[in-house]
């Protein structure tokens, strides 16, 4: 069946059974591996998407649940690799081996997208659900302050283009926002 | 990233040039001057590569060719960071790529190409700094004779030659056609360590920015052109087999390709990963589940406690124990247990393979590479050389991807089906398939003086050997050293000490987990340190001390982790102390824990670690205190959570949810501290680990006079 959704900013349909969860179709289908297999079960966080701007475990999402909707993975978070989570993850040295961070970054960039002031203890509820296995936790709490800061310092919206491509795209394809969520989601901050 | 940016084609190239005439300089080199796993390409003319480690392009890219296995413990930066600091060379314009398996990068200590044992830097600071040396020597001379100067006049700094009095400036890149000309010195000096500017500062690691844009290629991540997915069907129960099988309605799942028997089970074969699973539960399968279908903890328990009663053999002895521990003034005696434990890494075991009749790609995350091409020459048939070993990142590896199994089962099914095809296990396979920390029992005795010293120490260990399977060779008169490492090592003055070992086997496979012998045995060591402590009524900080009186790198870690850590100060109300010190792979790593409990449910709550580390010349602190604060989570996951028990020969652990990790809600604040050291450089990969499990429990004792003996630690025997 023919699936079509908004893909980092631009229309993409997959011919796949429409039971495949998004993170095989993302990996295996499109090749797009950034996004990460743990556990299949939304036990670990590693396959975190945004889907409308929500942090979503890819591994248990039906790719037909998806159709019409935006979908960001790590890859499309922002345009160079400068979203104010991942410098603050370079600049506090946050991976050891690296596998789980693009999980953490995009659930990361939920909550602050959420929430520009986290506290310790809302970042631990948010980011409870995913797993790092080297342990790197303490930094992790680190760098999304210093994230929040960072996008403070921009003005609570710092310069990442997705959301714009998005709505391009999604204009350019013809699609639509599902019911749940809609365009933009209401993120505070776009930052996504 | 795309299919083409993942591509991994290396093409290798015999050196010539410079490389013929030096005794360091050995097989292959490849190159390229891209980053990560992008497509490498042949050197351009002029490239200059003096060694196996580095190749210095014209437009002056220095890449580091990585020949140890990055797992998160930061071996590019530091292996990087070695070859810089001699080299003298601009460390804003480093690029890496990872080794090819050839013996030019066997690890000086295990004579393999493999990362383990918390052995890099062990072993590659001395080579790795002498690569570094060597290549700016040979710069050096290059420029020289462009200049017609002496050498002694001219300097290297920032990527490039500078000669004093004429203020002439050559950059590597212009040098490198020139230095490739020119011998490989027979031997260089190195620099004094106070002139560093590099090794020893805190160094942000290079790979961050792949890890963090979804770029850095894990084994996983491998995609060839009309690559196959596959996953395996394994018994459940060790060592059994496959005793029929029907593929018709595997074969009946849309997407499925093939469905074949390899050695450790059938093999589903699709067009993607989603749709070989799904093919994998439509497949009917008959196990013949073998001699372990009746095992389960229990037995393994009483097997273990039933071999512990017999002597077994001497792994230390030191005055008589039996005599002194007979006039003892009071003895004190325990029994430790710990169990199987899985490795867990993020990145489910997974290999990719291409078989093809003059040639094996392998593209693995993998921890020795030595083995693995000799593994994928015996399945193919192929000469050693025709088989290439790709290196990716490894998504956490911790002792698990030193084994063969994930590599045996990707070219066993690439050879059946004759495409690419790479192997995916499933959480609940990685789970239920490990190879895992042998489960131990330990029954420890202490004699004490009238003054509460001890006089008389004596430990029995019963457990699996690792080393007799891995590698047979290093069992003598059935000791595994490192079945007993961190116990017979002890490091505290008795003058009666009795270490034996019984090698016990109940059948479930074993292998190295992160500190490997001393993740249990410090654990049982140190806790009954702080029994003896306790009988004797010592303040178990000050009996260590006293004990550690002639041992001065053990006692400067414990001393420190005690001051810093606030040893004997007040602690809020709730709030208790353990300490606890173990050496393991030559690093010395005392840790404090502080802790409060929940007495209605027992639920331990783990606030701060304070951690001290000896781990002599130190190569990057900000590696060090990652690998304390992973190597505390490590520990203390296992501490609280981790058990893999078993009934009827299977499992019953197999994802998250029934085999639980620490999560970021109870990470606690860990301080890393390290002792300025001028000795000989240790690693820090796994060392942190041992100390926490019995650091916590020793709090625990503190804070309730309960003795945790068998992990994990039980809320349920906690309230109250």
């Amino acid at each position: 069946m023919a699936v079509s959704f908004v893909l980092n900013g631009k229309p993409q349909t997959v011919d796949v059974n429409p039971q495949m969860p998004l993170l095989w179709v993302l990996r295996d289908t499109l090749n797009l591996t950034g996004t990460k297999f743990g556990c299949g079960m939304a036990l670990c966080g590693a396959c975190t998407v945004h889907i409308n701007g929500e942090a979503t475990r890819s591994c248990v999402t039906p790719v037909s649940s998806v159709a019409g909707k935006k979908v960001t993975t790590i890859e499309g978070l922002s345009a160079e690799g400068n979203h104010p989570v991942q410098q603050a993850w370079i600049a506090l040295d946050v991976p050891q081996c690296g596998y789980c961070q693009s999980g953490q970054i995009m659930q990361a960039a939920d909550l602050l997208a959420k929430n520009p002031h986290p506290s310790d203890a809302q970042i631990d509820e948010a980011m409870s659900g995913n797993i790092c296995r080297c342990g790197t936790y303490q930094r992790i709490r680190e760098a999304i302050h210093q994230a929040a800061k960072m996008r403070a310092g921009a003005g609570e919206r710092p310069a990442t283009t997705t959301e714009d491509e998005n709505e391009v795209a999604m204009a350019a394809a013809g699609l639509r926002a599902g019911e749940d969520g809609g365009l933009g989601a209401g993120v505070a901050g776009g930052a996504e | 990233m795309s299919a083409t940016a993942l591509k991994f084609n290396r093409r290798d190239f015999l050196k010539t040039g410079a490389t013929g005439a030096a005794g360091l300089v050995v097989g292959f080199y490849f190159s390229g001057a891209s980053r990560a796993l992008a497509e490498l390409a042949p050197v351009p003319e002029g490239g200059f590569a003096p060694n196996a480690w580095i190749r210095i392009l014209p437009d002056d890219t220095i890449t580091m060719v990585i020949d140890r296995s990055e797992m998160g413990q930061g071996v590019i930066t530091s292996i990087s960071m070695l070859i810089a600091e001699e080299l003298e060379c601009d460390w804003k314009k480093i690029a890496w790529e990872f080794a090819p398996a050839d013996p030019a990068y066997f690890n000086p200590i295990f004579k393999m190409q493999g990362t383990g044992g918390s052995m890099s830097t062990r072993g590659g600071w001395e080579p790795m700094l002498k690569a570094g040396a060597s290549a700016r020597e040979m710069l050096i001379a290059a420029a020289a004779q462009k200049w017609g100067v002496e050498k002694s006049d001219c300097r290297a700094q920032d990527s490039a030659v500078l000669h004093k009095k004429t203020g002439k400036r050559a950059s590597y890149g212009s040098l490198a056609s020139a230095a490739g000309a020119l011998p490989v010195p027979a031997d260089v000096a190195l620099k004094d360590s106070k002139s560093y500017w590099l090794v020893g500062k805190p160094t942000k690691r290079l790979d961050a920015a792949v890890k963090t844009n979804g770029r850095a290629g894990f084994g996983i991540d491998v995609r060839e052109p009309n690559m196959l997915h596959a996953v395996v069907a394994r018994c459940p129960v060790f060592g059994g087999k496959v005793g029929s099988f029907d593929a018709a309605k595997a074969k009946a799942v849309p997407g499925v390709k093939d469905v074949v028997q390899i050695s450790t089970g059938i093999a589903v074969v699709a067009d993607n990963t989603w749709n070989a699973m799904q093919g994998r539960q439509a497949l009917e399968i008959k196990w013949d589940e073998g001699a372990l279908a009746g095992l389960d903890s229990a037995g393994i328990s009483k097997m273990f406690a039933e071999r512990a009663e017999k002597p077994g053999v001497v792994a230390r002895k030191e005055g008589d124990a039996e005599t002194a521990m007979a006039g003892a003034a009071k003895k004190v005696e325990a029994v430790y247990e710990a169990p199987y434990l899985a490795h867990s890494t993020m990145e489910p075991m997974n290999c990719t393979a291409h078989v093809q009749a003059e040639r094996c790609d392998v593209w693995a995350p993998t921890q020795f590479q030595t083995i693995n091409l000799g593994t994928a020459a015996k399945i193919t048939g192929l000469k050693p050389e025709q088989v290439h070993i790709h290196t990716t990142y490894l998504g956490g590896g911790f002792g698990r991807r030193a084994e063969q199994d994930f590599v045996v089962e990707a070219v066993e099914t690439s050879k059946a089906v004759g495409a690419p095809v790479q192997v995916t296990w499933s959480r609940e396979d990685d789970t239920q398939h490990d190879f895992y920390r042998p489960a131990s029992y330990a029954r420890f005795a202490a004699g004490l003086d009238a003054e509460g010293w001890p006089v008389a120490w004596t430990v029995r260990i019963a457990s699996p050997s690792i080393m007799a399977v891995f590698f047979p060779g290093s069992i003598t008169n059935g000791l595994d050293s490192s079945s007993v490492e961190g116990a017979s090592d002890m490091a505290y003055a008795v003058p009666n000490i009795l270490v034996d070992y019984q090698l016990t086997d109940p059948g479930v496979p074993v292998g190295f987990w992160r500190s490997v012998g001393a993740s249990q045995n410090g654990f049982f060591s140190e806790s009954f340190v702080d029994e003896v402590a306790a009988a004797g009524k010592k303040d178990p900080y000050e009996f260590r001390r006293k004990l550690l009186a002639k041992a001065p790198r053990h006692l400067a870690v414990l001393e420190m982790a005690a001051e810093k850590a606030g040893w004997g100060k007040p602690l809020p109300k709730g709030r208790y102390r353990g300490i606890a010190m173990v050496k393991a792979f030559d690093t010395y790593v005392a840790e404090v824990a502080e802790i409060s409990l929940d007495h209605k449910d027992g639920t331990v709550t783990v606030h701060r670690v304070v951690c001290a580390i000896d781990c002599g010349k130190v190569v990057n602190p900000l590696t060090i205190e990652a690998q304390m604060q992973g190597g505390i989570v490590y520990g203390l996951t296992a501490a609280l959570k981790g058990e893999i028990t078993l009934d009827h020969g299977r499992v019953q652990q197999g994802n998250f949810d029934d085999y639980q990790m620490l999560r970021i809600n109870e990470m606690p604040a860990v301080e890393v501290h390290i002792v300025p050291s001028e000795e000989a450089p240790t690693g820090c990969g796994e060392p942190g680990v041992p100390p926490i499990a019995p650091a916590v429990c020793n709090a625990i004792f503190a804070a309730t006079g309960k003795r945790i003996r068998k992990l994990p630690i039980r809320p349920e025997e906690l309230t109250g």
